[in-house]
Parts: C-alpha cells; sequence; structure tokens
C-alpha cells in the first residue's frame, strides 16, 4: 500500500468521525492529510505557528460544539505539554496523529531525544497512547481513537511510526 | 485606516484605564450572547466578577491560549462573535496566534488585551510591554489590520462596538491600572466547560 493511499484512509476515517477542523504545523509525514483538508470545503484547515495553539484550537472546536484533531511531529509533542492539562482538566475530548521521528533509520540526531520520551510524555500528561505500525490498520486505528477520544471523552495520540510513513520521506 | 484616526499612535499615549470598571463596559454591551474567553490571571478574575455570564469561559492554566480557544470556538460557531480576553503577559507567550488569526482573517473574533506591563498575579514583575514592546503594533505587523489602541474609556467602548458591529478580526489594546481583582473565579474546571456549553447552546 503506498503512503498516499493510506493516508486517504486516514482521512475519510477523520470524515467518518466528523472531525470539521485540523490544525496542523507543517510536516512532509501529513503531507496528504493537510492538502485533503485544505482541498475540502467542509473542512476548516487551520495552520498553526505552534502545536500549543492546536490543543487550545481543538478545545476551542469543542466548547463550540464541533470536533477537530490536531497533526504534528513528535517533536511537537514536548512543546505541548503544560497546554494538556486544558483537556485532561476540563474533560475534554482531544484527538493528535503524531507522526514519530528519531526512531527508525533517523539521519537527523536532534529528533531522537524527542521521539524517544514522546509515548511516556504523552502518557504523564494523561493522553491515551495508540500506535500504528502498518498501512493496512492504521484508518482503523485512528477510526477507533477518535471513537475513544469523543465518545468517551478524553485525549487520546496516534502515534504513526516512522517505519509506517518512511524513514526517507525526507532530504538529507 | 479611518477607525484608528482617533486612537493612539503608540502604548505611550494610551490612558491608563481601571480593569474592572472597562471589562463591565465591555460586557454591558454584549447583546447577542457573544462568547467571551478569558485568559488566565485577574484577566479572567474580572470577567468573573463582571457577571458569571453562562457564555464565558475562564482559564486557570494552559497560559497564552486564550486566542486560540477562541478561533476555534469562532470557526465552530460562525454567526456568534467571539471575543478572546487576554493579559499583556499571556499574549506575549503565544504572540504567534495573532498571525494564525491574521492568516483565517476570522471575522467574527476579536481581541482584546489588558495591558498592564506585569504579570501581576505572580508579583508584579514587568513584562516586555514595559519595556518597549508594543503588542498593537505586534498584531498589525501580524497582519491584523484592525487594530488599535483606546484612547480612554470612551473610545474602547466605541471599539467594542465597532467589533461587534464590523467584520474582524479585530485587536484592542487597553492600557491598565494595577488594581487587584474585583472577585476570584470559581476553580472548577469541568463545571466552568459545562456552563460555558450549555450557554452557547451546544449542550442540552
Amino acid at each position: 500500500m503506498t503512503t498516499a493511499s493510506w493516508q486517504a484512509q486516514v482521512y475519510a476515517a477523520l470524515k467518518r468521525a466528523r472531525i470539521r477542523q485540523i490544525g496542523y504545523v507543517p510536516d512532509a509525514g501529513h503531507a496528504h492529510l493537510i492538502d485533503a483538508a485544505q482541498a475540502d470545503p467542509d473542512m476548516r484547515a487551520v495552520v498553526l505557528t505552534t502545536e500549543e495553539e492546536g490543543i487550545a484550537l481543538a478545545a476551542g472546536a469543542w466548547l463550540g460544539g464541533e470536533r477537530a484533531a490536531l497533526l504534528m511531529q513528535s517533536s511537537g509533542v514536548g512543546n505541548c505539554i503544560n497546554m494538556l492539562s486544558l483537556p485532561v482538566n476540563c474533560r475534554m475530548p482531544f484527538l493528535a496523529l503524531v507522526t514519530m521521528r528519531g526512531e527508525w533509520a533517523e539521519f537527523n540526531p536532534w529528533q531522537v531525544p524527542m521521539g524517544a520520551a514522546t509515548p511516556a510524555v504523552l502518557a504523564a500528561t494523561g493522553v491515551h497512547v495508540r500506535r500504528a505500525d502498518s498501512p493496512h490498520d492504521v484508518a482503523e486505528i485512528v477510526a477507533a481513537s477518535a471513537a475513544l477520544a469523543f465518545e468517551s471523552t478524553v485525549p487520546v495520540a496516534v502515534l504513526f511510526s516512522q517505519r509506517l510513513i518512511g524513514a526517507k520521506v525526507f532530504e538529507k | 485606516m479611518t477607525f484608528t484616526a482617533n486612537h493612539p499612535a503608540s502604548r505611550d499615549q494610551a490612558k491608563v484605564m481601571n480593569r474592572f470598571d472597562i471589562t463591565k463596559r465591555m460586557v454591558a454591551r454584549l447583546k447577542h450572547d457573544e462568547a467571551v474567553i478569558g485568559g488566565i490571571g485577574y484577566t479572567n478574575f474580572d470577567l468573573w466578577a463582571a457577571g458569571r455570564r453562562p457564555q464565558n469561559f475562564y482559564m486557570l492554566g494552559s497560559m497564552g491560549l486564550a486566542v486560540p480557544i477562541a478561533l476555534g470556538v469562532a470557526l465552530a460557531q460562525p454567526q456568534r462573535k467571539v471575543i478572546a480576553l487576554e493579559g499583556d503577559g499571556s499574549i506575549l507567550m503565544q504572540v504567534g496566534s495573532l498571525a494564525t488569526v491574521a492568516a483565517r482573517k476570522q471575522k467574527n473574533l476579536a481581541i482584546v488585551i489588558m495591558d498592564n506591563g506585569t504579570y501581576q498575579i505572580t508579583g508584579g514583575q514587568l513584562t516586555s510591554t514595559e519595556l518597549g514592546a508594543d503588542i498593537v503594533a505586534m498584531a498589525r505587523g501580524a497582519g491584523i489590520a484592525q487594530s488599535a489602541w483606546a484612547a480612554d474609556e470612551a473610545a474602547f467602548e466605541e471599539l467594542i462596538e465597532l467589533s461587534l458591529r464590523e467584520d474582524g478580526p479585530w485587536l484592542i489594546g487597553c492600557r491598565i491600572d494595577k488594581e487587584k481583582p474585583a472577585e476570584t473565579t470559581e476553580r472548577d474546571p469541568p463545571r466552568i466547560r459545562d456552563q460555558f456549553m450549555r450557554g452557547l447552546g451546544v449542550k442540552q
């Protein structure tokens, strides 16, 4: 399965979960999802200056009666730690799709520490963590995670493993 | 911009007003269940004291996020005006959110900045605005063309009226004094969230 085809399935899963707002920071691993969101007249794609804003955007969406998702990279998880107290404290859903760096044939050493810390950091702040390693079940995992987030009203992050997104998506 | 013709060109020229007084003046002009997101600190304490409207959301943490929360609400509720009420210290922490709002050209969003040049709740340490940073100029630079300092209380009310009537995004800078807030917001986040959602009618 190509990257574009499983990412199209993931976008379809977000649509079925009635996601109406997608906050994102530019990320090659999420490029297809970002393009799809921008091209979709029923989706509000919001480019953020930092991942922290995405936690807030998702909270605001829920407060206003809509569902949002945040697309980011594992490095951005570190930026969000204090802000995750917002959905945890106010008992709001939160759904993040996180592309992993620093774990599979990584060429940039600066990505390794935060990549390694990402699952533990999310768990420590009260976020439920799911992991997608295979293109065959990633859309199913996203759908189940969206259901968990929005039906049980908890914060959930789905980690897209670096092996899944392809270790060499960047030019060195 | 004609709307800024009667407003000060810089922070230095704006009158120092009282936070609780101008918060009450703002709330008095909200006639259509406008949503207000009150940023962390004394900013939301005085919003709480000014009437506990069901359409108010009070932040007790996550410093700096009032503007992007308001953006999410504004996107979800395009027919409703949404106001982000934020302090100078808080907006300095997430100053990029001004560019995010400008990029969206969010028509139903206004940002009101309460600027007393200090992190007052933690003991009054100076913020960068007291040392030369001008948030209205920064907002204009970020792309929010309709940004102005309120010259005085009457000008503040005029700007609020304008922001409720005309398309945004807007940013209204207010120089305020260092008076203590009138009350303290109840520290019950799930209740704050629940009341706000019921106040907006998105939850029955």
